[in-house]
C-alpha cells in the first residue's frame, strides 16, 4: 500500500460512533467476510443507501440470495433475508413474491449462481415479467470456491478450472437479460456508487423484472490469477474503460479485456407483470361465473 | 437481536461537517484514499487490529463533503456527518 | 370450476384429483409444479381451481424451481405444495433438503411410477421409497404417508399439511400411479379444519427464529411481519446466523431429527386386518396393500391364518409397531412394487426373529394376488 508523502493528520476526536447504515445491517456480523478490495461491500452499501434515501420500510423488502460470495449479502442485511440453494434464489423469490405480492423482492446473487446453475430460472422469471429486482454482482469467476471459471469469464481468462486460458465464449449478461424479456436492464461497476444507488432506486420504484449487472473486482481470485492487480487497480481500470451509453444497442455491450466497455441503462420498458395478468384472469373468471 | 453497540470512532471536523473512521473495520483497500477528488485522505502509519493501515484525514480544509469515501467504502468503515438540517441520514433507534 | 375451497359432498374422482382437493381443503394456497406423468391431473386441477379460491398456481420451468418456489411461498406465509413423479423427485432433492434445514412446512406429493430414470412414465411403481427417506444429502428425518385409495389420498393430504405445520418439516405423500389414476368414491366433509402455523410470541427484537419450544419446534415468523429473520441452508444457530462449529452442527442436526423422532404417536398411521389370530402377517403399503388384502381373503379361504399390516406412515419407519406384529406371528411377507426397500426396514426392525419373504415386482403392473399367495406359502 503506497503511503503518500507524510502529511500530518490533525488529531481527531475519539468518540463512539455508528455508521448511518447500521440500522440496516446485522452489526453483530460485521466486519463481513469479503476480501479487502472486493466490490461486494460497496454494492451492498449502494443498496442500503438507496433504500434509506427512498425511505422504504425495511419490512416491505425481502433479500434473497444464492450461494457464493454475493450470496452472503442476505446474511448481513437486517431485513427478512433468505440464503437459499445454489442457483435457486429467483425460483425461491418467485414463491415468496406470489405468496406475498406486496413484498419488494430483491435477489442479490453472483454471475455463476444466476447464469450457470441458475440460468434457467433467470430466463423464465424474466420471460414471465415477475415483479422482482435482480442484482447480479459479476466478478468474472466463482470466487467463494477458489476461483473457478464461470459463464462470464472472458476469453483467455485463467481460472483454476481453465488453467490454460478460458476458451468458452462468455455470456453478455445484459444482453441475455434483455433477450429473455427483462423490463429494466442496466449495467454499472462497483465504482459507480451514485449511479448504482440511482439504478437500484429506479428498480425498487418500478414493477416488473428488473436486472442490474454490477461489474466488481475479485482481487483474491480472478484479479490475482489474471494479473489485474489489487481491487483498487481493478477499480482504476473501470474508471478508465467504462463508457456510459444509455440505450445502447445490446450487441455493442460485450466486454472484452483491455477494451472500453459500455455501462448505463439499456432497457426501461413497461409491460404487464405476471401477477397483474394472473389477477386479470381471476377477475375475468369471477365475472364470467357471476353472470 | 442485533447488537447496535458503538465502536471506537475517529471524528475529524471539516468545513462542511465531520469525517468519521472506524479503524477496526477497515481492510486497507485504498478506495477512499485513491478516489477522493481532493486527496484529503492518506493511509495512516499505524495498523489496526487486523494489520491494515486505516485512512486518516490529512487535509481537513480540503474536504468538499462529496461523500464519495462514504459511498465507496466496502466495509462501512468511513462515513460523513453533516450539521443538523443538512444531514442526509437520521440517527434512528432500530 | 367451483369457487369453494372445500368441495363438500360425495364425489367420484381419482387419487390425483383427491390430492388436489385435499390440499385446497387443508388451506393450501400456493402450488408450483412441473408437469410429469402421472402427476399431471394434480397440477391441472389446481391450475383450474386455485385462482377461484384466492390461491396461486404457477407452472415452473423445472422441478428444482418448483420445490424452491414452494419453500419461498411458505416463507411468504402460504401453505404450499408441489407434486411430481420419480424423475422430478430426484431433481427436487436439494431443495427438499433446504426445506428440512430451514424447517419450512410444505407438502410434496410423489405419484410414483416405474423407474429408474425415465422408466415407464405411465405405469405404476413404488421404487422411490428409500429415496423418500434418504434422497437428499445429509442426515435428517421427515414424514412420508402412503395412501391406498383416492379417499385416503384426500384425507392424508389434509393431515400432511397439519403435520407439516406441527413439525415445521416437509411431508411427503408417497402414492403411486394406480392410486393416482383410479376413480373411486371420495367423501369430502362439510368442514375441514386448517392447521395453523405456530407464531412467535413477544416483541420482534427479542425473537430468535430458530430457538425451539419445549417440543423442539421453533415458532415461525414469515416475511414482512416485522421480525426481520435470516434464513439459511448453512448450519446455523438460534438466531439463524451461520455457525461453522461442529457443536452447532451436531446440536442442530440432532434437534431436526429429534423433533420428529420423539413424537411417533403424532404421525404413525397404520391399519391392521385379520392380525388377531394370524400366523403370517403381510406388510405392505399403497396399491400393493390392496392386492395384499385380496390375497389375505384368498389365503383365509384356503385355511391359512393370514393378516395384513398396512403401513400408512412409511417414514419414520414404525419399528415398534412392526416388531409387535412380528412377535405375534410365525412369518412375514413384504409386498411392494420394487425389489425390496421397505422390506429392508422390516428386516432391520425384526432382526431376524421371524422368517421374512419378499414378494417383489419392479413395477409396470401391480401384483397379482396369486403372487402374494405364493409368498405366503413360501413363508409357511
Amino acid at each position: 500500500m503506497p503511503v503518500k508523502e507524510q502529511r500530518q493528520a490533525p488529531p481527531p476526536e475519539i468518540t463512539q460512533g455508528r455508521h448511518p447504515m447500521e440500522k440496516y445491517l446485522r452489526m453483530d456480523r460485521i466486519p463481513h467476510i469479503w476480501c479487502a478490495g472486493c466490490g461486494l461491500g460497496t454494492t451492498l452499501a449502494s443498496f442500503l443507501y438507496a433504500v434509506d434515501d427512498m425511505g422504504l420500510d425495511p419490512d416491505s423488502l425481502a433479500v434473497i440470495s444464492g450461494i457464493g460470495c454475493t450470496g452472503r449479502v442476505a446474511g448481513y442485511v437486517r431485513m427478512d433475508s433468505y440464503h437459499t440453494t445454489h442457483g435457486r434464489p429467483i425460483a425461491f423469490a418467485t414463491g415468496l413474491k406470489l405468496a406475498k405480492p406486496y413484498t419488494k423482492a430483491v435477489v442479490f446473487s453472483g454471475d455463476g449462481d444466476l447464469f450457470a446453475i441458475g440460468g434457467n430460472h433467470f430466463i423464465h422469471a424474466a420471460r414471465r415479467n415477475l415483479d422482482m429486482n435482480v442484482i447480479c454482482v459479476n466478478n468474472l469467476n466463482y470466487g467463494m470456491t477458489g476461483g473457478q471459471v464461470g459463464p462470464t469469464t472472458p476469453l483467455g481468462g485463467r481460472c483454476t478450472t481453465s488453467p490454460y486460458g478460458n476458451f468458452e465464449h462468455p455470456f453478455n449478461l445484459v444482453h441475455v437479460a434483455a433477450s429473455a424479456g427483462a423490463a429494466y436492464v442496466a449495467r454499472w461497476t462497483s465504482l459507480d456508487v451514485r449511479r448504482l444507488q440511482k439504478a437500484i432506486q429506479e428498480m425498487l420504484s418500478r414493477k416488473g423484472f428488473s436486472f442490474l449487472e454490477v461489474i466488481a473486482p475479485c482481487p483474491t481470485n480472478y484479479g490475482r490469477r489474471n494479473k489485474l492487480g489489487s481491487g483498487l487497480d481493478e477499480l482504476r481500470y473501470y474508471a478508465d474503460h467504462a463508457v456510459i451509453k444509455h440505450g445502447a444497442d445490446l450487441s455493442e455491450t460485450d466486454m472484452i479485456p483491455g477494451q472500453d466497455f459500455l455501462v448505463g441503462k439499456f432497457v426501461d420498458s413497461e409491460k404487464p407483470t405476471f401477477w397483474e395478468m394472473y389477477q386479470d384472469k381471476v377477475a375475468a373468471l369471477e365475472e364470467r361465473s357471476s353472470r | 437481536m442485533t447488537s447496535t453497540q458503538t465502536r471506537d470512532t475517529k471524528r475529524w471536523k471539516v468545513p462542511k461537517g465531520n469525517i468519521c473512521v472506524q479503524d477496526d473495520l477497515c481492510k486497507g483497500c485504498g478506495f477512499c484514499i485513491d478516489f477522493c477528488p481532493r486527496d484529503v485522505l492518506a493511509s495512516a502509519q499505524h495498523f489496526n487490529t487486523k494489520g491494515y493501515h486505516p485512512p486518516e484525514l490529512v487535509d481537513p480544509e480540503g474536504c468538499i463533503m462529496c461523500r464519495f469515501c462514504e459511498l465507496v467504502c466496502p466495509d462501512f468503515a468511513i462515513w460523513t456527518e453533516q450539521p443538523e438540517g443538512e444531514d442526509e441520514h437520521e440517527e434512528e433507534d432500530d | 370450476m367451483p369457487a369453494k375451497a372445500v368441495l363438500s359432498g360425495v364425489h367420484f374422482m381419482n387419487g390425483d384429483e383427491a390430492i388436489a382437493e385435499g390440499a385446497m381443503a387443508a388451506g393450501c394456497r400456493f402450488f408450483a409444479a412441473y408437469p410429469i406423468t402421472p402427476q399431471s391431473e394434480i397440477a391441472e386441477r389446481l391450475a383450474a381451481r386455485l385462482p377461484r379460491i384466492g390461491g396461486t398456481f404457477v407452472q415452473m420451468e423445472d422441478e428444482l424451481a418448483a420445490m424452491a418456489a414452494v419453500v419461498g411461498a411458505s416463507w411468504g406465509g402460504d401453505k404450499a405444495m408441489t407434486a411430481t413423479s420419480g424423475p422430478g423427485f430426484s431433481l427436487m432433492m436439494e431443495n427438499l433438503g433446504l426445506a428440512v434445514m430451514t424447517e419450512t412446512p410444505c407438502v410434496l406429493a410423489n405419484v410414483q411410477r416405474a423407474g429408474p430414470s425415465t422408466g415407464l412414465p405411465t405405469a405404476v411403481g413404488q421404487g422411490d421409497m428409500m429415496q423418500a427417506r434418504w434422497g437428499s444429502h445429509g442426515h435428517y428425518e421427515l414424514i412420508a404417508l402412503c395412501p391406498y385409495s383416492p379417499q385416503e389420498a384426500f384425507d392424508l393430504t389434509v393431515r400432511a399439511f397439519a403435520m407439516a405445520e406441527r413439525f415445521r418439516t416437509p411431508v411427503l405423500i408417497m402414492t403411486d400411479e394406480v392410486v393416482g389414476h383410479m376413480y373411486e368414491k371420495v367423501e369430502i366433509p362439510e368442514e375441514v379444519s386448517e392447521a395453523s402455523r405456530r407464531r412467535p410470541q413477544g416483541p420482534p427484537d427479542e425473537f430468535l427464529p430458530f430457538k425451539p419450544d419445549e417440543d423442539l419446534v421453533p415458532p415461525m415468523a414469515c416475511t414482512g411481519e416485522g421480525y426481520r429473520i435470516h434464513v439459511t441452508g448453512l448450519t446455523h444457530d438460534e438466531r439463524g446466523y451461520p455457525d461453522m462449529s461442529a457443536d452447532a452442527q451436531d446440536k442442530l442436526v440432532r434437534r431436526l431429527c429429534d423433533k420428529i423422532r420423539l413424537y411417533p404417536d403424532e404421525y404413525t398411521l397404520w391399519e391392521e386386518h385379520f392380525l388377531e389370530d394370524a400366523e403370517v402377517a403381510i406388510i405392505s403399503y399403497g396399491i400393493s396393500a390392496r392386492v395384499a388384502l385380496r390375497a389375505v381373503e384368498l389365503a383365509r379361504r384356503q385355511g391359512h391364518k393370514v393378516g395384513l399390516l398396512r403401513l400408512v406412515t412409511a417414514w419414520p419407519f414404525p419399528d415398534d409397531l412392526v416388531r409387535r406384529v412380528a412377535d405375534s406371528v410365525k412369518g412375514l411377507v413384504t409386498v411392494e412394487l420394487n425389489l425390496g426397500q421397505i422390506s429392508r426396514e422390516v428386516e432391520r426392525a425384526v432382526k431376524g426373529k421371524v422368517p421374512q419373504v419378499g414378494v417383489y415386482h419392479s413395477g409396470g403392473r401391480i401384483h397379482r394376488p396369486e403372487e402374494v399367495l405364493a409368498g405366503i406359502e413360501e413363508v409357511l
